[in-house]
Order: structure tokens, then C-alpha cells, then sequence
């Protein structure tokens, strides 16, 4: 029989904010166990939620990048479970009324562009942290995380394939992250992705029973994760098993996914609506106030990347991978009004150096000025590409900018026909039998002689000017 | 409609109450006479009628996003049944 | 001069005329609660060391000039407040340990006045009660007869005003919890329009409810606690933004022209008739000071018991979740495991009532029976705020008894639920639809017990309330009397 995949993804992005959702606690990462949980966030007696301005207006950043509806009305509900890292024993999260609903995404797997449909994107706090290193057979409880804003995105089940669902979540992380909505740190749990997973045969109609991938923060175990829970499923109906909903972990040491125990009993949250909070209203002012706020979205960027700097939409894809990228990239074309020749530096020479050191692109030591300037070097004919990669080098080790560095190390090209014209017919007359090759009609001489051209220049001449010269000497 | 003592159960785990047979059927009853009082409601027509969850009509307001609270773990944890390194100490969490 | 039964302005008046200091005035409170408070269990901690000590405070202030209304005046608070370094209990063996870090919002607001605190006052287990008898720390007796109940949830705080162990007190009111033990032990108390008083700090029952108000001798004084409570605070999303107003201003305006509304639901079946009797010669007594009465219909206000029993209990059952013996408060000594943890610590922690409130909240909030339950309760609790709007459009004011009956005997209750919540039928209406409420003295039953009178007004019309109160109170001496055979 043969099986169709569906996968659909739920996204928990930790949203940039400063204070948490629901107090003026701090959300930076890193500090010492509950000294950044205040009264609200360990939940004492009497104390109340008052909601973060900064995280509402993350959301409708949100919302309008994939556009999608804003509820101009939406509540807050509590979502009721015992769990020692939720210190009320419910949740404030969105269920009836989200903040934003519908909305899509592009990706494109192997070539193909597909389009994934989002169901909805609701505001809720995060939970805190449970360290299971052994205290006398306890676990510790860490609530500076409890109370971080959350934007937990909820996908259609579009997906067929763990390449499709990393492809979202690729471009989901490009997303938020180009939009300012979330730092995108997955080590740190910024970016935690669950994967609803289910197998059907191809044909079939409904959709399969499925298995909830809780807590994925690594695209890679995020296509190991559903690879094997794909194999898993199939080879358990095969075997005339039956797949019972559930949801599991992601083994990265085994590489295989087991049921979790905690949340056997799970299936009651008694939802209502916080009577804490009172319904959040968005007027359109305030829409078009963060609107206005919200950065020039990838796939426009691309379209302008094609039309104004003339790179292929491939090129333009790959350059807004990441906002920072885009920024330098078009940093650097327009300090050269070359866009092209950018573009291949950018994606070829700058990015192989990146990733050699293992740097991001923020943290690249050529600026993006720096390159333009080099560029314009090339196309001005100071630099030849091969000089220029030398040159390139020097501003990555810090040696100082192009034109200095060009100077220092003598790189220039030999723009003086005089000189060039001289040295030529030294290479002339030490190279009789290659002259003669050449005449005898064999087009490799020629080269031969570029080359020994080349190297008496120590490739400062132009080669084209070379060629030109040879050809009417040899006329 | 009444609840059984199954009901009785379930509720009370979901609400992590330990009770004992001889406590749920007692609960049982009780809880069946309250539901008795509240069935009253069932006969009234609400269609059409929007569910009221707060006293005043108003929206939220929202917090400017600052920070302004200061560590206060010391203070917190002084009345705290279990803390080791400021971690607050439960029973072995099993995921 | 005694301090016993004078009124707070009086007090006031002393303090800043220098003739008695607040540290005289607390330690003569502290005097009568020690010797009244065995007897009485009105109070759940007492601590004469920090009340003299923000006295002291008081007195400075005093001296310096700097002196607010009311400062010096001392006052007792419901033990639901949390209080900084203070044990605050909610009258629940959940609690019984929790020293607060941190002080609500009223407590702070009391402080700024310069007003010390006299202790805490018990209640009904998280106030859940309308008898006090379901307090961890045992019922407290009513003054004007200790074999009876004070009312609740507020009982202690009703019960320390009537045996005048203090002048002054605050209360909290989610189906009656001010106005019912008001009514029993004949004394004055107001709820406020839900969202004047920040609840930041009091510790949750049902928040779309709750609301802190002040209980004392008379409309008076509530008036001038009511000017101190008041006021927005940013860290209370329901807490209203409104310009501060003086709640005492109209008190001394003639009645004249008044529209007093009388429910006819009110007045029906089941109200005891000492207290028809008495209600009916309060609005008589109104008349004669120029009012006029108009009948109006709370129609579904039948309903409010049922909605109330839905609404309330499963607000409790999730506001009450924080208390799992993981952060404060109690934790069973012995658990296998962490679930075990859980249900031993909340079986042992919260007594009777408030369980079988979590689990009706549970049940109602559980899946399948959300729509038949919670949900039409909302919108039956819009129907009785939809009749109140309706009946605001003809009169000023609705009047009616606070209580069905006057204190029963401790125990009589305690047994049957049901019977236990009739007790607020008047009263819950109006903390469904959020409107302000109170109760005045207007009278003794056969067995001498205090008759309580009840006031609804419109949002916000607490002052015009206040005034018709103190009219009342100008023209009898109910709220005057007060129970023989305790202390002089």
C-alpha cells in the first residue's frame, strides 16, 4: 500500500519583548533560577495579570506579514491543568477568539513553490521550567521562564513531507525573526516547534489518526522527528496495528519518538474566559501605527531584488533568506549599483567565508560597505576578479579598506599599455617556440602565452587587454 | 440530570482532591441537591441573549512594555514548603 | 470622652485636635479586642506590637502636619487582604501559614492614610460562607447573641464592629459577603460598583465578583472609608479609571423628590416577617423625609441563586488551582508521588465547602457541559443586569431586605448547602449585574436580633446611596444600638 504523510505544525515563538506578557518582569534569558519571577509569575495570593502592549503589538505584526485576519475583538481564556511549572494551575492563553486568524505562507520544496495555510495565531504565556537533575530524588522548579509571551502559530495539516514541514518552519523562522517578533534562538527555546503527524493511503480522503511531536527545537530534529514517526506509524499499520492519538518526545540520542507519560490525563482544560481580563479591542489607528512600523516583508523584497538590482529570483530567494542578509546585500549594491556582481560576492566568496568561520552574517568582518567598495574596484578595472578575492582577504583580516590595501600589496592592474606592451615582448622573444605554435594554427599556444603574461604581471594585467595586445603583436 | 459517583471521581482528580468512596457518595448527594438548585436555569430561553463575563463593558488595557520588578526571590521563598538553590522542590517530574 | 462609640469624623477630630494620640486610641481597640475576642473569634491575628507601632507612625504624621482625613483612626481587615509580613490566612487551613510579601492594594491604600491596622479579621474559608462557620479557625459568634452567627463571609469583620473592637473594618462582597453579616450584626456596609476598589491583593474567590467595600457603624463613616478605598490601580485590569469623587458630599441633601424602587421579587414568598415588617417601615420612614416609591421587576432575579452557583464556583475552581503546596502555603507531609502531592495537600488544605465549590466549578467547566451551564449563566446574568438597567429608568434608588431572615443558630445551617446559600437571594443579584449595594440597621426581630435594610443604586451612585443611608440614620437610632452585656 502505498502512504501519504500529513503534518501540520504548531509553533510556540517566544516573543521579543522586554517584560513578560503579564507582569514587568524581566524575559531576559540566563538568570539565576526564580529571580526573575515576580508575585504575578509564581502566582501568590491576589495578584493580577495586566497585559503587555508590546507583546499585543508582536501579534498584529504578525498578522498582517502573512495576512491574515485581526480579530479586532479577542480574549483571553484559561486553559486549566496541574504542572508544577505553571504556577496558577492554568494557562492564559486564546482559544475561541484569537488575536489573528487565517493567513498563508509561501515555501518551496526541490523547486516547487507550495502554499501553507495558517489556521490561526493566538497570544498565551509560557509555563516555567522543570530541572530534573536529581534534588534528593525532586525536581527543581524554575519559574523566570513562566510568563514569557508566546505566539503559538497553528498551521492547516498542508504538509506531505518532513522537507515540506522544515521548509514552513524555515520560512515561519525567517519570518518572525525579519519582522522583530522573536530573537529565532532555538537552543534558548525561542523557536519550539510541535508536529501533528498522520499517515493515510494515498486516496483516501480523511485524514489518519494522529501523534503530536511536542517540543522540536532544531530543524534537523525536526525532519528526523517525523521521519521517523512516519516509519513508525506505517510499519505499525501494517502490521494491522492501530495509531491511538497521543502525544510523544523526540529522542535525539535513539532517534525515536515515545509516548509522554505526563500527559496521559491531559484532555480536560475546563477553557474559560479569564475574568481577569477584559476583551482586547484593536482599532484600526492602532493597526496602521504598527503597519507603518512593520519592515519591507521577504517575498516583496524579492520582487524588488529581481526588478531593481536585476538577480534572479533564485538569487532574490536566497538573499532574503534572513533580513540581515538582504540588508547587506542591498547595502552593498547600492554603494556599488552593481547588483549582480553583489549578489554572486554576497552569496558566493562572502557567505563561503561565513561559514568557514562559523559567523553569522551581522557578524561579518567585511562591512557591507567594504565590499561595495570593492566591487566598484572590479568594475572599474582597477581589480581583476582573481585580485579582487586577494583583496577580499585583506579586509576580512582587518588590514584596512580596498583602495589602501590594493595599494599596499601592489595589486593594482596594469592600466599602463606601455608597460604591459614591454613586458609582452620580453615574453615574446623568451617564448619562440610557442609564437611559433601559434602561427602554425595552434590556439593553445595563445593561452600558454596569457598565462606567462599573467605571471610576469603577477596577474595585475587586464586579461583582456592582454589578449588584445598579443593578438595584434601576433597579428 | 445528576451526577454519579463516577462523576464524583473524575471531577475530583481533574481538580486534584483526594477523595475516598465513602466521601464521594456523601459528595454525590450534596452535589446533586446543589444541581437541583441550579437545574432551575435550564428551563429559561436565553437565545439571542450575548453571555455576560464582566460587570462593566470595558476593554483591556495594556501595560506599556517596561520592566519593573526587581528579584524578590528571597522574600518569596520564605514561605515556600521546599527550595533547594532557589529552585522551588516538587516531587520527580516524570515527562 | 469615650472612643467606643464615636463616630469616625469624631475620632478624627480628636486625633487632630491632639486630645487623644492614635497610639491611645489603637490600645484602647487593642484593649476590648483582648478582652472581647474569646468570646467573639472575630479576630484571626493580632498583633499589638505592629499595631501600636504604625500608630506611632500615624502620630507622627500628625505632628508634622501631613495628617490625611482619617489618620490615625484605627481599622481591622478581613483576613482575604494580604498583608506585608502580616499571616494571611483567607480563613483556610491552606493558608494557615502564608506570612504575605506583599501588601494589596487597599491595605496600601489604608497605610498611606495613616491608617493602623487593628489585626485580621476571620471568615468564611476563601469566603466561602454565609455564616462563618466554614473558617479553618472556628465560627464567630454574633455580639447580640453568641449562640448565633454573624453572617458571612465577612463575619468577623461585621462581628468586631458590633461588639465595637474596632471602629472601623474592611469587608469583601462576592454574592453578600459585606451586606449579609452587615445586616446580622447591625451594622452598615457597602459594595461598591464592581472595579472601584482594586482587588490587587485580595485574594481571588470569583473575580468578575469580588469586590472590597467598608463595613462600620453608619453611612458616615462608610463614606469617609470609602473616600480612602477607592481609586485607580494599573495593577487590576477591571479596576476602573475614573476622577476621584468625595462619597461624603451629598450626605446631609434633603430626600426630597427621591424615587425609591421596590421589587416586587423581593417582597415575595419566603422572607421572614419581622423583617417585611421593619423593611416596610423604612420605607415609610423614607416617605416621611420626601421620598416616593415606585414598584418595579427584577424578573429573573429568582435566577441569581442558580447563576451564582455556576458563575462563582467555577471562577473558584480556577482561581483556587494555585494552591498545590508547590510555592506557599500548606503541603501534606506524606505523598507518593507528585499527583499524590496535589490531591493530599488540597483534600487536606481546603475544607468541605470550598471543595465541593471546586468540584462543582469543575463539573460545570468540563467538557460537554460547558454550554449548559456556564454559558447560560452568562446570559441569565445579563438578563438580571438587563432588568436592574430597566428599573434604574424610574427610580434612584431599590430598597429591599438584605437578608431573608436575621442570624440563625450556629449549626442550624451548616448541614444542608442549599438552605445555607438562600441566605444571599437578595443580595447576589446585584454582584451578578456589578452594581453598587448595601446594608443599614432598620430594626430588631422578636428574638432582638438586627434587622438589615438593603440599598441597590445604579453604577456608581454610592454617594447618593450614602446620602438616603444617612438621612435614614438622622431620622432612627438603629445603627446606634448595639449589643448588651459585652464590655461598657
Amino acid at each position: 500500500m502505498k502512504w501519504e504523510t500529513v503534518i501540520g505544525l504548531e509553533v510556540h515563538t517566544q516573543l521579543a519583548t522586554r517584560s513578560k506578557i503579564f507582569s514587568g518582569s524581566s524575559t531576559a534569558f540566563g538568570a539565576a533560577p526564580n529571580t526573575q519571577a515576580s508575585a504575578v509569575d509564581i502566582a501568590l495570593p491576589g495578584v493580577l495579570p495586566v497585559l503587555n502592549k508590546g507583546a499585543v503589538e508582536c501579534a498584529i505584526k504578525f498578522g498582517l506579514a502573512i495576512g491574515a485576519t485581526l480579530n479586532r475583538v479577542n480574549i483571553f481564556d484559561r486553559k486549566n491543568y496541574f504542572y508544577p511549572d505553571l504556577p496558577k494551575g492554568y494557562q492564559i492563553s486564546q482559544l475561541a477568539q484569537p488575536i489573528v486568524e487565517g493567513g498563508a505562507l509561501k515555501i518551496v520544496v526541490d523547486g516547487e513553490e507550495k502554499t501553507v495555510r495558517l489556521t490561526r495565531a493566538h497570544m498565551e504565556e509560557d509555563a516555567g521550567k522543570s530541572l530534573h537533575e536529581d534534588f534528593h530524588g525532586m525536581t527543581g522548579i524554575d519559574l523566570n521562564r513562566a510568563g514569557t509571551p508566546l505566539l503559538e502559530i497553528v498551521s492547516e495539516p498542508d504538509m506531505r513531507s518532513s522537507a515540506e514541514a522544515v521548509a514552513y518552519a524555515k520560512a515561519l523562522h525567517t519570518l518572525v525573526t525579519w519582522i522583530g517578533i522573536c530573537d529565532g534562538n532555538m537552543m534558548e527555546g525561542s523557536f519550539r516547534v510541535d508536529a501533528n503527524v498522520s499517515v493515510r493511503p494515498v486516496g483516501q480522503a480523511e485524514f489518519g489518526t494522529r501523534r503530536e511531536i511536542k517540543n522540536l527545537n532544531s530543524f534537523k530534529f525536526l525532519q528526523q522527528a517525523i521521519d521517523y514517526e512516519v516509519r513508525w506509524q506505517i510499519e505499525t499499520l501494517e502490521d494491522g496495528g492501530r495509531i491511538e492519538q497521543a502525544t510523544v518526545l523526540f529522542d535525539p540520542d535513539s532517534g525515536e519518538t515515545r509516548m509522554m507519560r505526563s500527559k496521559e490525563d491531559a484532555h480536560d482544560y475546563r477553557y474559560f474566559p479569564d475574568p481577569d481580563l477584559l476583551p482586547v479591542k484593536l482599532d484600526d489607528a492602532w493597526i496602521a501605527r504598527v503597519q507603518d512600523e512593520l519592515p519591507e516583508l521577504p517575498a516583496a523584497m524579492q520582487a524588488r531584488f529581481v526588478e531593481a538590482y536585476g538577480v534572479s529570483a533564485y538569487d532574490a530567494a536566497v538573499l532574503t533568506g534572513s533580513r540581515a542578509l538582504a540588508d547587506y546585500f542591498e547595502a552593498a549594491a547600492q554603494a556599488c549599483g552593481q547588483g549582480k556582481l553583489a549578489a554572486n560576492w554576497v552569496m558566493g566568496e562572502l557567505s563561503a567565508a561565513l561559514n568557514r568561520a562559523d559567523l553569522g552574517i551581522e557578524q561579518s568582518p567585511v562591512s557591507a560597505a567594504q565590499l561595495g567598495a570593492l566591487i566598484n574596484r572590479i568594475h572599474d578595472g582597477t581589480l581583476s576578479g582573481k585580485l579582487a578575492k586577494q583583496v577580499f582577504e585583506g579586509l576580512w583580516e582587518g588590514t584596512g579598506e580596498v583602495d589602501a590595501i590594493i595599494e599596499a600589496r601592489g595589486l593594482k592592474q596594469m592600466s599602463d599599455s606601455g608597460e604591459l606592451e614591454k613586458i609582452i615582448d620580453e615574453v615574446l622573444a623568451a617564448n619562440p617556440k610557442s609564437v611559433e605554435e601559434f602561427r602554425a594554427g595552434k590556439d593553445k599556444a595563445f593561452n600558454a602565452l596569457v598565462g606567462q603574461v599573467m605571471r610576469a604581471t603577477k596577474g595585475r594585467a587586464n586579461p583582456a587587454q592582454v589578449n588584445d595586445l598579443l593578438k595584434a603583436k601576433l597579428g | 440530570m445528576s451526577l454519579s459517583q463516577d462523576d464524583v471521581k473524575r471531577i475530583a482528580r481533574l481538580a486534584r482532591i483526594e477523595i475516598d468512596d465513602a466521601q464521594a457518595a456523601a459528595t454525590q448527594g450534596q452535589l446533586n441537591t446543589i444541581f437541583g438548585l441550579i437545574a432551575a436555569m435550564q428551563a429559561v430561553d436565553t437565545t439571542g441573549v450575548a453571555p455576560m463575563a464582566h460587570a462593566q463593558e470595558l476593554s483591556q488595557r495594556l501595560r506599556d512594555d517596561v520592566v519593573s520588578e526587581t528579584d524578590r526571590r528571597a522574600a518569596f521563598q520564605a514561605v515556600a514548603p521546599a527550595v533547594e538553590d532557589g529552585l522551588y522542590l516538587v516531587p520527580r517530574v516524570i515527562e | 470622652m469615650s472612643f467606643t462609640d464615636a463616630s469616625l469624623a469624631a475620632l478624627a477630630a480628636q486625633l487632630a485636635g491632639k486630645s487623644v494620640s492614635s497610639r491611645e486610641l489603637t490600645q484602647h481597640f487593642l484593649d476590648r479586642i483582648n478582652a472581647l475576642n474569646p468570646s467573639i473569634n472575630a479576630f484571626v491575628t493580632v498583633d499589638a506590637d505592629k499595631s501600636l507601632a504604625e500608630a506611632a507612625a500615624a502620630d507622627a504624621l500628625i505632628a508634622s502636619g501631613r495628617a490625611a482625613p482619617l489618620t490615625g483612626v484605627p481599622i481591622a481587615h478581613k483576613d482575604i487582604f494580604c498583608t506585608d509580613g502580616w499571616l494571611t490566612t483567607c480563613g483556610s487551613k491552606m493558608l494557615s501559614n502564608f506570612v504575605a510579601p506583599y501588601d494589596a492594594h487597599v491595605i496600601q491604600r489604608f497605610k498611606a492614610a495613616g491608617m493602623p491596622s487593628l489585626g485580621k479579621t476571620n471568615m468564611d474559608e476563601f469566603a466561602m460562607g454565609s455564616s462563618n462557620e466554614t473558617s479553618y479557625f472556628g465560627p464567630v459568634k454574633n455580639p447580640w447573641d453568641t449562640a448565633r452567627v454573624p453572617g458571612g463571609s465577612s463575619g468577623g469583620a461585621a462581628a468586631c464592629i458590633a461588639a465595637r473592637m474596632a471602629p472601623a473594618a474592611t469587608g469583601t462582597d462576592t454574592g453578600g459577603s459585606i451586606r449579609q453579616p452587615a445586616a446580622f450584626a447591625g451594622i452598615t456596609g457597602l459594595k461598591p460598583t464592581y472595579g472601584l476598589v482594586s482587588r490587587y491583593g485580595m485574594i481571588a474567590f470569583a473575580s468578575s465578583l469580588d469586590q472590597a467595600g467598608p463595613m462600620a457603624k453608619s453611612a458616615e463613616d462608610c463614606a469617609l472609608l470609602l473616600n480612602v478605598m477607592t481609586g485607580f490601580d494599573p495593577n487590576d485590569s477591571t479596576s476602573l479609571e475614573r476622577d476621584k469623587e468625595d462619597y461624603a458630599r451629598d450626605l446631609d441633601q434633603p430626600l426630597s423628590g427621591l424615587r425609591v424602587g421596590l421589587p416586587k421579587e423581593f417582597f415575595a414568598e419566603g422572607l421572614n416577617n419581622d423583617v417585611a415588617r421593619a423593611v416596610e417601615a423604612a420605607v415609610s420612614e423614607l416617605k416621611k423625609l420626601g421620598a416616593t416609591t415606585v414598584e418595579v421587576s427584577l424578573a429573573n432575579a429568582g435566577l441569581a441563586i442558580p447563576v451564582y452557583y455556576v458563575l462563582a464556583p467555577a471562577e473558584a475552581s480556577s482561581n483556587l488551582s494555585r494552591f498545590d503546596g508547590v510555592r506557599y502555603g500548606y503541603r501534606a507531609p506524606e505523598y507518593t508521588d507528585l499527583n499524590d502531592m496535589y490531591a493530599k495537600t488540597r483534600a487536606q488544605g481546603f475544607g468541605a465547602e470550598v471543595k465541593r465549590r471546586i468540584l462543582i466549578g469543575a463539573y460545570v467547566l468540563s467538557h460537554g457541559y460547558y454550554d449548559a451551564y456556564y454559558l447560560q449563566a452568562q446570559k441569565i446574568r445579563r438578563l438580571i443586569a438587563d432588568d436592574f438597567a430597566e428599573a434604574f429608568k424610574v427610580c434612584d434608588v431599590i430598597l429591599g431586605p438584605t437578608a431573608p431572615g436575621t442570624a440563625f443558630k450556629l449549626g442550624e445551617k451548616s448541614d444542608d448547602p442549599v438552605e445555607m446559600y438562600l441566605n444571599d437571594l437578595y443580595t447576589i443579584p446585584a454582584n451578578l449585574a456589578g452594581l453598587p449595594g448595601m446594608s443599614l440597621p432598620c430594626g430588631f426581630d422578636s428574638a432582638s436580633l438586627p434587622i438589615g435594610l438593603q440599598l441597590v443604586g445604579n453604577y456608581f451612585s454610592e454617594a447618593k446611596m450614602l446620602n438616603v443611608a444617612h438621612q435614614y440614620q438622622r431620622a432612627t437610632d438603629w445603627h446606634i444600638r448595639r449589643p448588651e452585656g459585652l464590655l461598657p
